[in-house]
C-alpha cells in the first residue's frame, strides 16, 4: 500500500523519531509534524523535572544514605521520599517509553502517507485508547500510596538496623543487608542469646497448627450442619438457618471480646457456672495450651456460619438427576456424598475455602482481642499463642523491634503469596483469561 | 430395627445436635444481654439473669455527659458512608475497565489485585502511621477513610470485575450501535445491571468501620474521633472487669442493628461473593 501512495515520504526515519523522542519527549512528534501533541508532551516533562527534579533527586539520595548528619537528616521520612520518588519514577518511566512508541507509530504513519489526523480527531484517538487508562489511574493512585508504597517501606525497613535502642530522628539507621533475617534463623549464641530463632520456631509452629487446624474445623462443622438442614425430613429449615448464621451477623469483635470475659479463670461464666457443675476449673487465660483450645473453639464458633451459607447455596443447585441416577444403580449414602455433593461443593467454592485459610493464617483480631497473644512464655518474646502476625503487632507497637517486625512482615508476605499462587491455579477464570 | 425407625432416629439425632448447636450459639449472645442489663459494673457479681434487672447502662450511654457514645456512633456513620459511596465508584471504574477493556498491564494488574487483597492492611501500620503523621492526617477521620478506601480496592475491583464479566458483551455493542461511548455504556448498561453487587461492595465498605477496631486504633488518639469499635474496646481495654457491663450494652446497640442487616442480605451477599468469587 506504502508503495502506490503518492502522499508517502519514504525520506521521514522512524529511527529519527523514537531517537528524538528518547532525547527529549515529544521531539519527535514534532519531528511528525504533530505539533500540538509535541508541544504537550515538552511541556509535560519540563513542568515534571522543574517541580519534582529536586524531590527526586533528594529522594534518591536519602533512600541510598538513610541521611549523613545524625540529629538533622530523618531516616525514617528519607526512605518514604525514597520509596515515593521510585514510584514516581516508575510512572515516569512508563509515560516515557508510551512516548517513544507513539513518536514510532506516527512516523511509520507518516512514511506511509496516512493523513495525520486533525486535532478534533486526534482528541477522540487518546480517549478511545486512554480511556481504560484514565479510568484505572484514580484507584491506581490510591492503590500505589495506600496499599503499595507502605509495603514497599515495610520491605525497606526489613533491611534497616531500626529498634528501640536506635530510633530516628535521635540516630541515623543504616542498612544492614540480611543480617535480622539471620538473626531470626541463626542466631543460637550463648545463654539466652537464641531468643529469636526459639520464638520464631515456636510462634511459626502455632501458626500453621492454628491456620489447618481452626479452619478445616469452621470448614468442617459448616459442611456437616449444611448437610443435615439440607436433608428433606427437616422441618424449619429457615429458623434453623437464621439461629446458625447468627455469630456471622454479629460483629466479630464483640463475641471474641465477650468469650473473652466468658472465658476469664476467675470469674468467667465458663469456669463458675458450667465447668462448677463437674467440679472443674480450667486456667483458660493462663495456660498456653487452654488457652490455644479455647482460641480454636472460638474461631469455629465465628467461623462455621459463613461456610454453612456458602454451602447451603450449593447444596440447593445440586441437580436431583444426579442422586436419582445414583439411587438407581444402588449407590449408598457415603457413595452419593463423596462422588456427588462433595466435588460439586468443593469445585464451585475452592477459592472461597482457600481464602478461609489465608483469613486465619493472618486472624489478628482473635489472637489479640481474647488475650493479646498471652499467656506470656519463659524465654522467649511473643506469647503463648501469639502468631505471626500478631507478634509482628507486638514487636512494633510494644517492643519497638520495627526491623524484626518488617522481617517477619516479609516471610509472612512469602507465605501468603504462596496461597495466592494456589489460588492463581485452581481459578478457573485464569485459564479462559489467557485466551481472551 | 425397621427401616422407618431407623429414620425417625435419625432425625432425632439431628435435631438433638442442632439444639445442641442453638444453645451454643445462643449462650454467649444471651449471656451478653444479660449482662448488659446488671445494674452494677463488675463482671464479678453480675449474674445471667439479674434479680433487679435496669437498663441504667444504656441510659448511661446516651445521656450522661462523660458519654461519648453517640459522637462515636455519628463518627463511625461519616466514615462508612463515605467509606461505601467512594469505594463503589472506584472500584466499579477499576473494575469496568478491567472487564471491558485490553490494555497494557492488565494482565499483571489482575495477578496484583488477587496477591494484594491477601495482604492484611496491619502488615504495613508502621508505615501507614508514619505517612498520615507527615500529612498531618494522624488523628483525623479523613485519614481513617482514605486508608479505608484504598485498601479495599484489590479484593471488590476483583469482585466488581468477576461479575462485570457476566453481564453479555452483546449489550455494550448493542448500546455502541446506538451511539453510546465509554461513558455512556459504563452508566446506562453496567451500573443498573451491576446493581446486586454494587450493593454488596457498598453494604460490606458501610460495614467496616463499625466492626473493625485495629486501624482506628494506630490511627486515632483522641477520643472525641473514636468509630465505635475502638470506643467501646477502651471501655474494657484498660479495666478490664469494671466496665464490662457497659461495654455490654454498647455493643449490644450496634450488634442488634448489623445483625438484623446481615441476616436480611444474607442471600444476597453470599450469592455476590460466589458470583465473583468462583469466577476469579
Amino acid at each position: 500500500m506504502s508503495t502506490v501512495n503518492p502522499a508517502a515520504k519514504k525520506n521521514h526515519n522512524p529511527k529519527l523519531a523514537v531517537i528524538l523522542s528518547i532525547l527529549l519527549a515529544g521531539l519527535g512528534q514534532l519531528y511528525n509534524r504533530r505539533y500540538i501533541k509535541g508541544s504537550l508532551f515538552i511541556l509535560l516533562e519540563v513542568s515534571f523535572i522543574l517541580t519534582l527534579g529536586e524531590f527526586l533527586n533528594y529522594g534518591i539520595w536519602g533512600i541510598m544514605t538513610l541521611g549523613t548528619l545524625q540529629g538533622v537528616d530523618h531516616s525514617i521520612i528519607l526512605l518514604i521520599y525514597g520509596f515515593i520518588s521510585i514510584i514516581l519514577i516508575a510512572f515516569a518511566i512508563v509515560l516515557y517509553v508510551a512516548n517513544v512508541k507513539d513518536a514510532k507509530r506516527d512516523a511509520l504513519r507518516l512514511q506511509r502517507g496516512e493523513k495525520t489526523p486533525g486535532f478534533r480527531e486526534a482528541v477522540k484517538n487518546v480517549w478511545d485508547v486512554g480511556f481504560p487508562y484514565f479510568f484505572v489511574t484514580p484507584g491506581l493512585i490510591m492503590l500505589a500510596f495506600i496499599v503499595i508504597l507502605p509495603l514497599m517501606f515495610t520491605v525497606g525497613l526489613a533491611f534497616t538496623d531500626y529498634s528501640q535502642s536506635n530510633q530516628p530522628p535521635r540516630n541515623l539507621l543504616n542498612w544492614v543487608g540480611f543480617d535480622n533475617f539471620a538473626r531470626l534463623f541463626f542466631q543460637t549464641g550463648g545463654a539466652g542469646n537464641n531468643i529469636w530463632q526459639d520464638t520464631f520456631i515456636s510462634v511459626f509452629t502455632w501458626t500453621i497448627v492454628w491456620t489447618l487446624v481452626a479452619t478445616t474445623l469452621q470448614i468442617a462443622l459448616g459442611l456437616f450442619l449444611a448437610l443435615i438442614v439440607n436433608d428433606p425430613r427437616i422441618k424449619f429449615k429457615r429458623l434453623i438457618r437464621t439461629i446458625l448464621i447468627l455469630p456471622w451477623a454479629v460483629p466479630a469483635f464483640v463475641t471474641i471480646l465477650v468469650f473473652a470475659a466468658m472465658f476469664n479463670d476467675r470469674f468467667g461464666a465458663i469456669n463458675t457456672d458450667i465447668l462448677a457443675i463437674f467440679n472443674l476449673s480450667i486456667p483458660w487465660l493462663q495456660d498456653p495450651f487452654y488457652t490455644r483450645i479455647a482460641l480454636i473453639m472460638i474461631q469455629t464458633w465465628l467461623g462455621f456460619p459463613f461456610v454453612f451459607a456458602l454451602f447451603t447455596g450449593i447444596l440447593q443447585s445440586i441437580s436431583k438427576d444426579w442422586y436419582e441416577a445414583a439411587d438407581v444403580d444402588g449407590a449408598s449414602r457415603m457413595q452419593k456424598f463423596r462422588s456427588i455433593t462433595l466435588p460439586h461443593v468443593l469445585y464451585a467454592t475452592a477459592p472461597l475455602l482457600i481464602m478461609q485459610y489465608a483469613g486465619n493464617f493472618n486472624n489478628f483480631n482473635i489472637i489479640y482481642l481474647f488475650n493479646e497473644g498471652g499467656p506470656a512464655v519463659r524465654g522467649q518474646n511473643a506469647g503463648g499463642t501469639d502468631i505471626l502476625i500478631s507478634w509482628v503487632y507486638d514487636l512494633t507497637f510494644e517492643l519497638n523491634q520495627y526491623s524484626m517486625a518488617a522481617a517477619i512482615t516479609i516471610i509472612l508476605g512469602l507465605i501468603v503469596t504462596g496461597f495466592a499462587v494456589f489460588q492463581f491455579r485452581r481459578t478457573r477464570a485464569f485459564k479462559e483469561e489467557g485466551n481472551i | 430395627m425397621s427401616r422407618k425407625a431407623k429414620s425417625h432416629l435419625e432425625v432425632a439425632l439431628i435435631y438433638v445436635f442442632l439444639i445442641f448447636m442453638a444453645i451454643v450459639i445462643g449462650y454467649p449472645l444471651l449471656w451478653t444481654v444479660g449482662m448488659s442489663l446488671n445494674p452494677g459494673t463488675s463482671l464479678y457479681s453480675a449474674q445471667l439473669i439479674p434479680e433487679n434487672w435496669s437498663l441504667v447502662h444504656y441510659k448511661w450511654l446516651f445521656t450522661d455527659p462523660s458519654s461519648d457514645y453517640l459522637l462515636w456512633y455519628k463518627n463511625s456513620v461519616i466514615v462508612a458512608v463515605a467509606n461505601a459511596f467512594f469505594s463503589v465508584v472506584l472500584t466499579s471504574f477499576v473494575a469496568y475497565a478491567f472487564s471491558r477493556y485490553r490494555f497494557v498491564g492488565r494482565r499483571y494488574g489482575l495477578y496484583a489485585f488477587l496477591l494484594l487483597q491477601m495482604f492484611p492492611a496491619i502488615m504495613a501500620m508502621v508505615a501507614i502511621y508514619v505517612m498520615l503523621n507527615m500529612v498531618g492526617l494522624l488523628d483525623s477521620l479523613i485519614g481513617l477513610t482514605l486508608i479505608y478506601i484504598g485498601g479495599q480496592i484489590p479484593f471488590n475491583a476483583w469482585l466488581v470485575k468477576g461479575y462485570f464479566d457476566t453481564i453479555p458483551k452483546e449489550l455494550d455493542e448493542a448500546a455502541r450501535i446506538d451511539g453510546a461511548g465509554h461513558l455512556g455504556v459504563f452508566f446506562r448498561i453496567m451500573l443498573p445491571l451491576a446493581k446486586p453487587i454494587l450493593g454488596v461492595v457498598a453494604l460490606f465498605n458501610f460495614m467496616a468501620p463499625f466492626v473493625d477496631f485495629l486501624l482506628p486504633r494506630i490511627i486515632l488518639r483522641n477520643p472525641e474521633n473514636f468509630t465505635l469499635a475502638l470506643g467501646l474496646f477502651n471501655f474494657i481495654s484498660n479495666q478490664f472487669d469494671n466496665n464490662f457491663t457497659r461495654f455490654a450494652a454498647g455493643s449490644i446497640l450496634i450488634a442488634v442493628p448489623i445483625a438484623i442487616v446481615y441476616l436480611l442480605s444474607q442471600r444476597f451477599l453470599i450469592s455476590g461473593l460466589t458470583a465473583g468469587g468462583t469466577k476469579g
